[in-house]
């Protein structure tokens, strides 16, 4: 196949910024999308080019390294998809692709097609997780989770923070990433006592670090290599607002 | 009253605030689309009903206060959270970027909302106050609802107006149920149907009067 | 060099406790005052960060990925394993540490593999806590299967992706420490080198993978968990980013490498589909328990796989292994693999491929059931390859996948420098010449939660670290050899790319070094690599500067040590005589084809000194002695 590429290229993160365009000779059906830029990168280097830098470590689809827009689609054509898994064959010979980093004021680009999706961490930080400092648990039997809770809650465990619903959003919201931590964690026994409060806290965090609200477009399950449902953005809703509205106690207040 | 703060601060307590006074105005529309299809009994019908209203003394005052704190409320948060969307992307995707699955409703939320803000502008200037009015006669809607329409500038105004308004309810309602946090997930969404028919029958009951008078179905 | 494995005496069961109890601790009060380093944010790194800053340590976590969350431990499919007999299937700890201790081949330390049984049933429990959604039962209890060698059913697993959501609840705990203030995060940031003062581990010097800057941070005691080199062979189903930098650094300033030549290699990955292939994709093994293995009976067959009668089938697995069949270990299923192959029985192109075959399990539980078992993964494989595993058999090949050396560390996971701790993939401890499927979990939160946040304290207590400057004439100059190395890099300027370098290190490793192994293909290897490196040296293309996001310098940091490493993992194989585990020698093998190990003169564990000179590292030997497991032929016929 023989494809022409337009590839976002950026020095470094205030440097500016452009298309430029490459053409993508010889390329299997059956590479990767990443192992296509891996050859345009080599022929880069023969000549002396910088090669096009973009995030990728477990090929696989589970690490949530890989972000590209391709053709303002992001991760690609393919549904339930990340760019790593999606292989050349699912475009056409002669075909124009565009690629281009996930674009949010909360991810800065770092190089290329490179962002920074820090913020994600730090709304993890700001409550995603039980308290349950190691050596304090009970026997992992000792309470009981009907199967359907549990299977619920890991298909919203299984967000790979890739940010693709980010960059797919019309409103640059991280909803359903922020909401797919709240399920998951919410959902199961162990992650009651500190439900209401990590929903306020995740949600808090989500506004500061400068994401949009969610007007519940749908654009973002489309993107989710994981297909994680917006199902998980009502229960976030829920969560956010019964905690607005249930008084906190003072302890807690304090603590904050 | 800082919790009430803190909630209208972000973004999700915003979106709230659209959903409760959204529902407040469609409880509204669909009392007013019932209404006015009075019209079509002739001007007994309708003309009694407004005088009904007008017999309520503070009550429609009340009511009229409380859309009005609706719709401001209403307008204030979707103009801040369309200024944090666009702050959330400053710089946009060259290519441009290919919505999936949204629907046509969810996309224009804003440009309709910010359409159905001017309509209801002249609307009120239209049949409240009359003051666009050709013929106006205080007290008697029958009269000027049906010498209101000769004009097919103002009927086109109007129904593209009204078809703004069923894409706006169409999204609205459904989007509401979920920023709420009352829908349950489902494989099979009930709500999606029940917002889609509440926004057909609003449509269709607001946008049939202005055709029917333009058309001469409704004598003056 | 002394190895001193400071195994505590008493009965086997009895040693944890016993050494807890004798070790020395830090006063909680004076806990922060003391820094200690992590390298590496996976199940090891990010457990042993997350738990040692519980304990009141202050923590500096570093990872080359833009976020902990992405270590490479997320990877893992299968489950991990923990001797609960919540199946009563005659399960326990003994057995689990029985079967790891055979499993490994009679290669690893009994002691330590007994303490990680004991620890299995805590890591459960202590995940579960975390909110780790593992499988459940309709009853609302804890869902096990059985996996690769193992006879009892003890894993446990969520879906396909039980090490994503192992690292996530690890990776949780670790943002809420950073939320705390007890762990300061260091993303994007690649050690490059180890600082050792008066003989102590004391700081890393690491470069800033965005701005290029190197820069110095000191503790009182260093932790490596940042993996293994599964890497050297360029194609495996490792990261692309994984990489040995950390501990072959650690190596060179000291920290003896133990058994390198012990690599695994996984029986069930996607095969090669071309000469871009950038890494191997593996398919869990638990595939194995409901497919079945087979070639056409006859060499040169190209028939399709559905047009092969059921009499021209060979279930070699099955034939050769009655007892296991399709679950033998993953060294046997692998080398298994091979032989068909090289007998020209193989199938897909080149021939390097055997089937995994699910049509009997489709026939016997239904579609339905293998979707909910394997769903994920067969879609993965369809994704890949383009054919339907529902319809077709999948085409499997073995490909890298773990390397059980790694640092050489005592039962307290420190190495042979002081203050330098090694856990998870990157140490050589528990698995012997060959790891059980869902044990790599295992290890590593073993390691990351439990023991070293205990161990670490006994080496504080005692040696009562003191402060050092950062102007320290020892930092500056390793800070200045890192600077000397990347400038070096940068200043050659040659017509090669750091991934062709690699590829052929890769096809050498892999020829010469891989599944089977032999002097004459080892000596060539030895000659070979460091032909290699040198054009590596002179002839290598990195363009860009080292003051920005570069990241075929960053690659070629990490070849330029897999070239050094390579050579060890060769010279370890050949001068180890016998078969054993992911280490079969040709030469050493059994009439019947299976491993011939050799007790009297290899039951050791090889742990390599640099001398300075990497034709000529010195080799010390830690004596292994079997008190509780029979040494024994093992055998799954």
């Amino acid at each position: 196949m023989n494809l022409t590429l337009h590839v976002w290229r950026q020095a470094g993160p205030d440097a500016p910024g452009r298309m430029v365009r490459y053409e993508a000779a010889d390329i299997s059906p059956d590479m990767s999308f990443l192992e296509m830029l891996d050859v345009v990168n080599e022929r880069l280097m023969q000549t002396g080019d910088s090669p096009i830098a973009f995030d990728h470590d477990c090929r696989e689809g589970i690490c949530g390294s890989c972000s590209l827009m391709i053709n303002g689609v992001a991760h690609g054509p393919n549904p339930g998809t990340a760019t790593c898994q999606l292989h050349m064959r699912s475009f056409a010979d002669g075909d124009e692709i565009h690629i281009e980093p996930w674009r949010a004021r909360a991810f800065p680009v770092v190089r290329d097609l490179v962002v920074d999706r820090a913020a994600l961490d730090r709304i993890i930080a700001a409550g995603g997780f039980v308290s349950a400092a190691t050596g304090s648990a009970p026997d992992g039997n000792a309470t009981l989770i009907p199967k359907d809770t549990v299977d619920t809650a890991m298909d919203a465990a299984q967000c790979i923070g890739c940010g693709a619903c980010v960059a797919a959003c019309p409103n640059g919201s991280a909803s359903l990433f922020t909401a797919a931590k709240i399920t998951h964690l919410g959902l199961l026994p162990q992650g009651q006592p500190e439900r209401l409060q990590r929903a306020r806290r995740m949600v808090e965090r989500m506004d500061i670090e400068g994401f949009g609200g969610c007007t519940l477009y749908g654009e973002c399950q489309e993107a989710c290599p994981k297909m994680i449902s917006i199902d998980t953005i009502t229960r976030m809703n829920r969560d956010f607002l019964r905690a607005s509205m249930t008084p906190v106690r003072a302890a807690v207040a304090e603590s904050d | 009253m800082n919790r009430a703060l803190a909630l209208w601060h972000s973004s999700i307590g915003k979106h709230a605030v659209m959903a409760v006074t959204g529902v407040i105005m469609v409880l509204y529309l669909i009392t007013h689309v019932v209404a006015n299809l009075l019209i079509f009994q002739g001007p007994s019908g309708i003309n009694a009903y407004s005088r009904f209203l007008h017999g309520t003394g503070g009550a429609l005052w009340i009511a009229r206060l409380v859309l009005l704190v609706a719709v401001v409320l209403h307008i204030m948060a979707a103009v801040q959270l369309t200024n944090r969307r666009r702050a959330a992307r400053p710089v946009g995707y060259a290519a441009g970027r290919q919505p999936q699955v949204s629907t046509l409703a969810s996309r224009t939320i804003r440009w309709g909302g910010a359409l159905i803000l001017v309509f209801l502008i002249y609307h009120i200037l239209h049949f409240t106050l009359g003051t666009v009015h050709a013929s106006f006669v205080e007290g008697d809607p029958y009269h000027n609802v049906a010498t209101g329409f000769r004009n097919p500038l103002v009927v086109v105004f109007y129904e593209i107006a009204m078809a703004a308004v069923g894409l706006h309810l169409y999204h609205g309602i459904w989007s509401s149920g979920r920023t709420l946090g009352v829908s349950t997930p489902s494989p099979r969404p009930l709500r999606r149907q029940l917002a889609l028919a509440l926004g057909v029958l609003v449509w269709l009951g607001f946008a049939v009067i202005p055709l029917a008078v333009f058309a001469g179905m409704v004598p003056a | 060099m002394e190895l001193r494995s400071r195994v505590p005496g008493g009965p086997i069961e009895r040693k944890w406790d016993t050494h807890r109890f004798e070790m020395k601790l830090v006063n909680p009060a004076n806990k922060r005052k003391h820094t200690v380093i992590v390298v590496g944010s996976g199940l090891a790194g990010g457990a042993a960060a997350a738990s040692m800053s519980e304990l009141g340590y202050q923590v500096k976590c570093f990872c080359f990925q833009d976020s902990p969350r992405r270590a490479h431990s997320i990877a893992a499919q299968g489950g991990i394993n923990a001797a609960k007999n919540y199946r009563n299937d005659g399960d326990s700890i003994y057995r689990l540490f029985y079967d790891t201790v055979k499993g490994g081949d009679f290669r690893s330390r009994e002691a330590n593999v007994y303490r990680l049984a004991q620890i299995s049933v805590e890591i459960i429990d202590q995940c579960v806590a975390q909110g780790v959604p593992f499988a459940r039962e309709y009853g609302g209890l804890l869902a096990n299967r059985s996996f690769g060698g193992a006879q009892v059913s003890r894993t446990f697993y969520a879906r396909g992706q039980t090490g994503q959501q192992l690292l996530l609840g690890c990776y949780q705990a670790l943002e809420k420490e950073v939320a705390r203030g007890g762990v300061t995060m260091f993303p994007r940031t690649e050690m490059l080198d180890l600082i050792v003062i008066e003989g102590r581990a004391r700081g890393i010097v690491a470069r800033d993978l965005v701005t290029g800057r190197v820069s110095t941070h000191l503790a009182d005691a260093v932790v490596l968990g940042t993996g293994g080199y599964g890497n050297v062979f360029y194609l495996s189903t490792n990261a692309k980013g994984s990489n040995a930098t950390a501990i072959w650094r650690a190596h060179k300033r000291g920290a003896a490498f133990a058994n390198p030549c012990y690599t695994q290699i996984h029986p069930t990955c996607i095969p090669v589909s071309g000469e871009y292939q950038s890494k191997l994709t593996l398919m869990s093994e638990s595939l194995r328990n409901d497919g079945r293995v087979w070639v056409p009976l006859r060499g040169g067959d190209r028939r399709p796989p559905g047009e092969v009668p059921e009499a021209e089938r060979d279930y070699y697995l099955e034939r050769r292994y009655p007892s296991f069949g399709n679950l033998v270990p993953r060294d046997v299923a692998s080398r298994a693999a091979k032989s068909v192959c090289d007998e020209g029985r193989g199938v897909g192109p080149g021939g390097l491929g055997v089937y995994l075959d699910f049509a009997d399990a489709i026939r016997r539980v239904g579609a339905g059931t293998i979707r909910e078992r394997y769903g994920n993964l067969f879609e993965m494989y369809q994704r890949i390859t383009d054919e339907n595993p529902y319809e077709v058999p999948m085409r499997i090949f073995p490909a890298v996948h773990y390397t059980m050396g790694g640092l050489w560390v005592d039962y307290n996971l420190m190495s042979t420098i002081p203050g330098l701790h090694v856990i998870g993939e990157a140490n050589f401890s528990d698995h012997g010449a060959n790891r059980l499927g869902a044990s790599a979990l295992m290890q590593g939160l073993a390691d990351g939660y439990f023991i070293v946040p205990s161990t670490i304290s006994d080496y504080l207590a005692s040696a009562h670290p003191t402060p050092v400057d950062p102007s320290h004439p020892e930092c500056r100059r390793v800070e200045a050899e890192v600077a000397e190395r990347t400038r070096r890099l940068l200043a050659i300027r040659g017509k090669r790319t750091v991934d062709s370098f690699h590829r052929e290190l890769g096809s050498i490793m892999w020829d010469k070094c891989g599944m089977a192994r032999n002097a004459a293909g080892l000596n060539e290897a030895l000659r070979r690599i460091p032909e290699l490196r040198e054009e590596f040296w002179r002839n290598l293309n990195v363009p860009g500067s080292d003051a920005e996001l570069n990241q075929a310098l960053e690659k070629a940091g990490r070849v330029a040590d897999f070239l050094e490493l390579g050579e060890l993992i060769c010279r370890d194989a050949l001068h180890r005589e016998e078969s054993c585990g992911g280490h079969f020698r040709e030469e050493y093998q059994t009439e019947d084809g299976e491993a011939r190990r050799d007790d009297a003169r290899f039951g050791y564990v090889a742990a390599w000194e640099y001398t300075g000179d990497l034709a000529a590292p010195r080799l010390g030997k830690e004596p292994l002695e079997f008190e509780y497991v029979h040494l024994a032929q093992r055998s799954y016929k």
